[in-house]
């Protein structure tokens, strides 16, 4: 079985490249860090857009990580079907260069947020969910403040009837439409959630409930 | 020279006399300025600098102590980890939200500046009443201005205390502790060495934000009129450019490109300059044209004291500089030349030491010549006057007295309940995956790990304390409890403490009372630490907390460090009816320097307990065995007395659990119930056989104190009980 090779994109201000690749080598996998200039993604099975605040979250979440060099090119791969995924600031980044539909505003309680959430497994036909049981809860992480997710009534009406929410949080905690916590593209193969599974892939603490979620992901690249 | 003009500054005339003395002639204004900036209180310790060296700094695994950007300890198999502490009280006081945000910016700078990866942020904060509006904006704008850079720098930030008083109306305190991990080999010192070597400035553009910051701010009371026209003095942060600042200078040092550097915090350029010249017993010339600025037209003098955030002085071979200006590129962070190292020379009377030459241009106008050592090292040391309040014999004879009041005691554990989780789910404390126990808890524990270094196999403990109801009524014995309270949290979470840094947050120091009370309060410490065996590796002394003529009430905080091996497996206890509630230690006598006593009684001080430290080191000691135990088994919920004593204890843990709490009638003694004495420790179900075979190995006490019920209520059998509904208190 080959060894899959995840690259991890960085930008400048992006925070959490390290915890996932920690995560995903710990499962096996290569990993190689995209710094945000680079444009070759050829050797890579799949795609993290990790946490954090690229480039200071200035304008608003992801408004310029999109202009960064690297996107054209995922953009254009992730078109032909690479699995790409993006957590937390990675989502919204997905939002604002349009691989994913919506956008991310501030909680409704305009607060940050650093808690645990309960998330119901609401598709399993996606790179992240197709190992878990749809209807079964996964406990995560979130740790942001724009993590409310919102689009127009057409948009959501379409992620309704294509099964394209894969996650919605049980006790909706930032106020997101239709307590939605992650989604999937038309063609399945982008997703982007709020909530950091690598944040829940500690044996000491036995939070493992994120690890599921990169296994999936590596086994349909693998 | 006018006095009016250096008087403004903050100069006295005995200060300006020393400095023509130095100089051998007058300065001139350039000269004055950044005399001013590095010779207050904030930057010389001129006050205190005499008091502190009666603290005790080395130890067996101490690798740098004070007088370094931070402390740093060996913590096994090649790692080392570095640990500081500062207030921000002032600025916060002024500007709440970029107060404390510049107040962790500066902290982060420090553990970076020693070659640290910042992995953890920790804060003790003491604000005003919560009903009161200003205050409630004080401490809003705090804990966002510590979410809103830390979040973003990417730092978490993982423990640390909240409590009110009415003293910190005005003056509000702002302490945070940040934590860092090296490999040892990466450690670097901040001195400019290698003559023909290059000062290269990293970071942000210089702007006039922040000028005076040290002088016109940090040391001098609050209270006054002009203190909005002081918010310019408040730096402005920008955690973008510190995230890229850490990431660009750790990959210098990776590199080997850097000889040397220092941040930029208090004093600015002037401060960086004349530190690393005078510990690299070198000179240096700095061209002040090519420093990049923010505004037009700004004069030298703006931009040598400017305290603009997130800039770094580093010193560096000319072979290394295109590699480094490459790199500096890569992360989007400007990098200029603005000067060189030079030779120490004769001068001003002083042999063989460096000279800071500042140039208008290369080859143009010498603006200021001055010995680097004079600025930072020859401050005044002052020996102030000390005297205890006249009052302290008869405000020590009455002890507080609450009389058989219950709704007082219930209004005591209801109305003043603050849940801090309202705080520190604002923050991110989980990023590195480090965090193995986090906020919430008496101490954290995280990985001794970090991206790009690696992980270890031990875990640090980290606990951040201060108590200023105890140092109030007992400035001596106050800081020996709190360092004894602070060292007992960090065996809560079954580290052995190695180490502490401090914040000494005093009133005006030219109140005799105030110096008196700095006094016992660094005596107090340096006892505790001694018998404990802590170093003390660093620290801060933050004077002229004071508002309209009336000082905070002494405050020294402490954040002790210590180690255990990585835990394989740690799984937080959920308390259930039935479950035993042991005692280990030495139950609490009197309500002195209690917050019942502050509620109930509070002109009443009393005679604060006396803490032995042999028996705290065997209770620290033997907790931390017992901690450890839960490799082979349930261990149980293990708490230290805190806040509101052992009562306020069961009342969480009816809030949290749900379960009730039974405590039995021999405890349930006003003493031993809300006593506040940090000598034992309560755990709750567990391992009573292995506790009762620790206590006995290190001659502690243990007693069976109460248990866990059905009912969800705090009972005190023969007292009273009450329920703990209700909302916790929140901030406006």
């Amino acid at each position: 079985m080959k060894t899959p090779v995840v690259g991890i994109v960085v930008f400048p201000g992006s925070n959490c490249e390290g915890d996932v690749a920690e995560v995903l080598t710990g499962l096996g996998a290569q990993v190689s860090f995209i710094w945000h200039t680079e444009s070759d993604l050829s050797e890579l099975d799949a795609v993290i857009l990790p946490g954090g605040f690229a480039h200071g979250d200035y304008l608003r979440p992801g408004a310029i990580a999109r202009f960064s060099p690297v996107m054209s090119e995922l953009v254009s791969r992730a078109n032909r079907g690479l699995p790409v995924v993006g957590i937390c600031n990675g989502f919204q980044v997905l939002t604002e260069t349009g691989l994913l539909p919506g956008a991310l505003q501030k909680n409704a309680n305009l607060s940050f947020l650093c808690e645990e959430a309960v998330l119901e497994v609401a598709s399993v036909d996606s790179p992240l969910t197709h190992g878990l049981t749809l209807g079964t809860t996964v406990s995560l992480p979130i740790n942001h403040f724009e993590g409310n997710y919102t689009c127009d009534a057409a948009t959501l009406e379409s992620l309704q009837e294509h099964e394209r929410i894969i996650f919605r949080y049980s006790d909706n905690p930032n106020g997101s439409m239709d307590s939605i916590a992650g989604i999937c593209s038309a063609q399945r193969n982008v997703v982007g959630l709020m909530p950091h599974p690598e944040r829940a892939a500690n044996s000491i603490t036995g939070k493992t409930d994120g690890i599921s979620l990169f296994t999936s992901l590596l086994t349909l690249v693998r | 020279m006018d006095p009016d003009l250096y008087r403004s500054l903050g100069l006295t005339d005995d200060e300006y006399d020393a400095i023509c003395a130095l100089l051998g002639r007058e300065p001139n204004h350039l000269e004055l300025a950044m005399y001013s900036v590095m010779w207050s209180e904030h930057c010389s310790y001129k006050s205190s600098r005499r008091h502190l060296r009666r603290l005790p700094t080395s130890g067996p695994t101490v690798i740098m102590g004070p007088g370094e950007n931070a402390g740093v300890v060996d913590a096994g198999d090649g790692f080392a980890v570095a640990i500081r502490m500062e207030s921000h009280n002032h600025p916060s006081a002024i500007e709440p939200y970029q107060g404390a945000a510049t107040g962790v910016g500066g902290i982060l700078r420090d553990i970076f500046t020693v070659g640290a990866r910042p992995i953890a942020l920790l804060d003790s904060l003491w604000m005003g009443p919560q009903n009161e509006p200003r205050s409630s904006w004080i401490f809003r704008g705090v804990v966002s201005g510590i979410s809103g850079y830390g979040n973003a720098v990417g730092v978490p930030t993982v423990g640390g205390e909240i409590s009110f008083e009415p003293c910190f109306r005005g003056n509000p305190l702002v302490n945070v502790a940040a934590i860092g991990i090296a490999p040892i080999d990466r450690l670097i010192r901040a001195q400019a060495t290698g003559v023909g070597n290059l000062v290269v400035l990293l970071g942000s553009k210089t702007g006039r934000d922040g000028i005076g910051g040290v002088s016109v701010l940090a040391s001098a009371g609050l209270g006054q009129v002009e203190d909005d026209a002081k918010r310019p003095s408040v730096q402005v942060g920008d955690p973008f450019e510190e995230k890229k600042l850490i990431e660009a200078c750790l990959s210098m040092l990776d590199r080997q490109l850097i000889v040397g550097i220092q941040d930029l915090g208090g004093a600015g350029l002037t401060c960086a300059t004349s530190e690393t010249a005078s510990k690299g017993g070198t000179g240096m010339v700095i061209y002040v044209d090519t420093v990049p600025t923010r505004e037009p037209q700004m004069e030298p003098l703006e931009i040598m004291t400017s305290e603009s955030q997130e800039r770094m002085l580093a010193i560096a071979e000319p072979s290394k500089l295109e590699e480094l200006l490459q790199l500096a590129d890569r992360y989007e962070i400007e990098a200029t030349v603005i000067g060189e190292v030079v030779s120490p020379e004769e001068a001003f009377g002083y042999a063989e030491v460096g000279v800071l030459r500042i140039y208008s241009t290369r080859g143009g106008e010498l603006l200021a010549e001055v010995p680097a050592r004079s600025l930072a090292d020859d401050a005044p040391l002052y020996d102030r006057p000390i005297a205890p309040p006249a009052d302290l014999g008869e405000m020590r004879s009455r002890e507080p007295r609450l009389g058989g009041d219950w709704s007082t005691i219930q209004a005591f554990l209801t109305e003043t309940y603050f849940d801090p989780e309202w705080i520190y789910r604002q923050y991110d404390h989980q990023l590195f995956l480090n965090t193995l126990v986090g906020p919430g808890a008496d101490a954290a524990l995280l990985r001794v790990a970090a991206p790009g270094v690696g992980s270890s196999s031990s875990a640090l403990g980290v606990s951040v304390d201060g108590n200023p109801r105890w140092c109030t009524v007992d400035p001596y014995l106050g800081a020996i409890a709190t360092v004894a309270e602070s060292a007992l949290n960090v065996a809560s979470v079954g580290a052995d403490p190695v180490c502490i840094v401090d914040c000494l947050n005093y009133g005006n120091p030219t109140h005799p009372e105030v110096m008196w009370q700095l006094s016992q309060g660094i005596d107090g410490l340096a006892h505790a630490c001694d018998v404990l065996g802590l170093a003390v590796v660093g620290g801060n002394v933050s004077l002229y907390n004071e508002e309209n003529g009336i000082d905070i009430e002494p405050t020294p905080t402490v954040t002790t460090l210590g180690f255990r091996k990585l835990p394989t497996m740690l799984r937080p206890y959920l308390a259930q009816a039935h479950d035993p509630i042991f005692y280990l230690g030495t139950v609490p006598s009197s309500l002195s320097g209690s917050a019942l006593a502050r509620f109930a009684d509070p002109k009443a001080k009393g005679s604060l307990f006396e803490i032995d430290l042999d028996h705290q080191k065997r209770l620290i000691a033997a907790t931390a065995r017992y901690v450890r135990s839960n490799e082979d088994g349930e261990i149980g919920l293990v708490r230290t007395i805190g806040r509101g004593g052992v009562a306020a204890l069961a009342a969480s843990v009816v809030r949290r659990y749900g379960v009730g709490v039974e405590i039995f009638s021999e405890f349930s003694t006003l003493e031993k119930l809300f006593g506040e004495a940090p000598t034992g420790v309560v755990v709750i179900g567990g391992n009573g056989p292995m506790l009762r075979s620790i206590a006995q190995s290190f001659d502690l006490t243990l007693m069976e104190i109460g248990r866990c019920v059905d009912q969800s209520l705090v009972v005190f059998d023969g007292l009273g009980s009450l329920s703990v509904a209700g909302e916790p208190v929140t901030p406006r």
